[in-house]
């Protein structure tokens, strides 16, 4: 349980030496992406002008504030609540995410399934758990929005942020074949038998 | 009692900022109970990192989470006040856009089909408004509860059969509970309706699962199947955020009513971690806020 720093965009190399039950802080760069945004990326044939390569995605959908374009604010937009959304709508982006973009590091909340495993495997990959609902706290990471594309999305619009001191998170799924939920689910169901006998329930 | 109906637009406004901010006490005090008990560490750090983000959310007067949901406003009318309750509801529509439009916060909601965001968390009969009454005279509640979607899309319902009975409710609620895993973002409320007809069934599920915790089914059988419930769910595994632990809810609500000789429904809908609610109260004293 090694806790790593990180500064996007990151190598296959770094990818590959993180294991789950580590915990990484991230520097520099996230970009903030959600189901219209693959939607339209994947499905409607769009293309973002963002260089994704190396780099972490977060699913989320931002509140945030309409300004005037300045130095503090480049994009037009002030943070104002920035949090984390359910992955698991978004499983089947995974993979196209990783090979047309080159996206190294997916951060989400309640975990992803066994495709997104594969192919984090495959090609190099991790998923890592953030707190949901705790979007108060992780604003606090942020500091600018650096840019947007695909704003006729909006609130779904494909965000850059500038970072720091984002984490610690934890990896839940990495490239080794590794998922805590995949351990948490099989656990979970059993003991399900066990559960309902304690409820007096005859035939589960 | 005559009601204002602008105040009812300024407390519709401020209800939907103010729940999105401050978490209700009872809610706070679930949290330390489920720290108290909590044997795995990284449920307890997650745990730690929620009650974190509430005292960041009140330091920093920022939104608890980015999910401002959808908006629900429940009013209750008492016996002795005089409003016009179709220009109650409009006040109560105007506040919800105001609200987005002056704080701002993201507008969460989209027309079904076409996707198209007004921007105003309003739509087509959302905000969600439900109106009841009360024999108290002069006093006018609206609840606001805006419901977040990680919860919400783990939401079911099941026509068992009277042959099938409670057995099959209980076997409902743990399958939907390990269905749901994080998805949820648990700790949760689980809300269970049981009885009615298939839409009051899914109404007394969501009633359940927005309820203050400490609070119990009215109906003595209904409430002792909360309390074994409670305890059977935290048995499950499924932990803080769906990786392991202790603490998968706070508490599993029941709301019930009658049913049909036939039917035997039961339906389950979950209220997240950030279990948000605020409530103003109107009285000739004027208008008090709290949860």
């Amino acid at each position: 349980m090694a806790h790593y720093e990180l500064t996007t965009p990151v190598s296959e190399a770094q990818i590959r030496q993180l294991r789950v039950n580590d915990t990484v802080t991230l520097q520099s760069t996230l970009y903030g992406i959600r189901d219209a945004t693959q939607i339209h990326m994947f499905d409607r044939g769009r293309r973002t002008r963002f260089d994704l390569n190396g780099h972490a995605v977060i699913h989320t959908a931002p509140n945030v504030k309409k300004v005037e374009k300045s130095p503090a604010n480049p994009a037009g937009y002030a943070p104002v609540c920035i949090g984390t959304t359910t992955s698991d709508r978004m499983e089947r982006f995974t993979r196209p995410l990783l090979t047309q973009y080159g996206v190294r590091i997916i951060i989400g909340k309640g975990g992803l399934r066994e495709d997104s495993l594969a192919a984090f495997s495959e090609l190099g990959g991790v998923y890592l758990a953030i707190v949901g609902g705790t979007a108060a706290l992780e604003t606090t990471w942020i500091e600018q929005i650096e840019d947007v594309d695909l704003d006729d999305l909006n609130p779904e619009s494909l965000w850059r942020f500038r970072i720091r001191n984002f984490g610690p998170l934890l990896v839940a799924m990495d490239s080794h074949g590794e998922s805590l939920f995949s351990v948490v689910r099989q656990d979970a169901q059993a003991r399900r038998a066990r559960v309902l006998a304690s409820l007096g329930v005859k035939s589960a | 009692m005559k009601i204002d109906l602008k105040m009812v637009e300024e407390t519709a406004r401020d209800l939907y900022i103010r729940a999105l901010k401050v978490l209700p006490p009872d809610i706070k005090s679930g949290f330390t109970r489920l720290v108290a008990h909590e044997t795995v560490p990284t449920a307890r750090n997650v745990l730690a990192t929620m009650v974190t983000n509430i005292q960041v959310a009140e330091d920093t007067n920022n939104l608890l989470c980015q999910d401002t949901g959808v908006p629900i406003y429940n009013v209750i009318i008492g016996s002795g006040v005089a409003v016009d309750g179709h220009a109650l509801k409009d006040a109560i529509r105007t506040g919800c856009e105001r609200a987005t439009r002056e704080h701002p916060l993201r507008s969460s909601v989209v027309h079904p089909l076409t996707r198209k965001n007004e921007h105003t968390s309003c739509g087509i009969e959302v905000p969600v408004i439900h109106v009841d009454f009360t024999a108290a005279p002069d006093v006018l509640s609206i609840e606001m509860v805006p419901k977040g979607s990680g919860s919400e899309n783990n939401s079911f319902l099941k026509m068992a059969t009277p042959a099938e009975g409670i057995d099959a409710i209980k076997t409902f609620v743990i399958d939907c509970v390990l269905a749901a895993g994080g998805k949820t973002c648990p700790p949760t409320i689980v809300g269970v309706g049981l009885g009615g007809t298939s839409d009051l069934c899914v109404a007394l599920a969501k009633r359940a699962a927005t309820r203050a915790l400490g609070t119990h089914c009215n109906d003595p059988e209904g409430a002792k199947l909360e309390q074994q419930l409670s305890a059977a769910v935290n048995q499950i595994g499924v932990g803080p955020q769906g990786l392991g632990g202790d603490s998968t809810a706070f508490a599993v609500h029941i709301e019930l009513a009658a049913t049909h000789i036939t039917m035997n429904p039961v339906a389950v809908n979950m209220q997240c971690h950030s279990a948000r609610r605020a409530k103003a109260t109107f009285t000739p004293a004027g208008v008090t806020y709290g949860f």
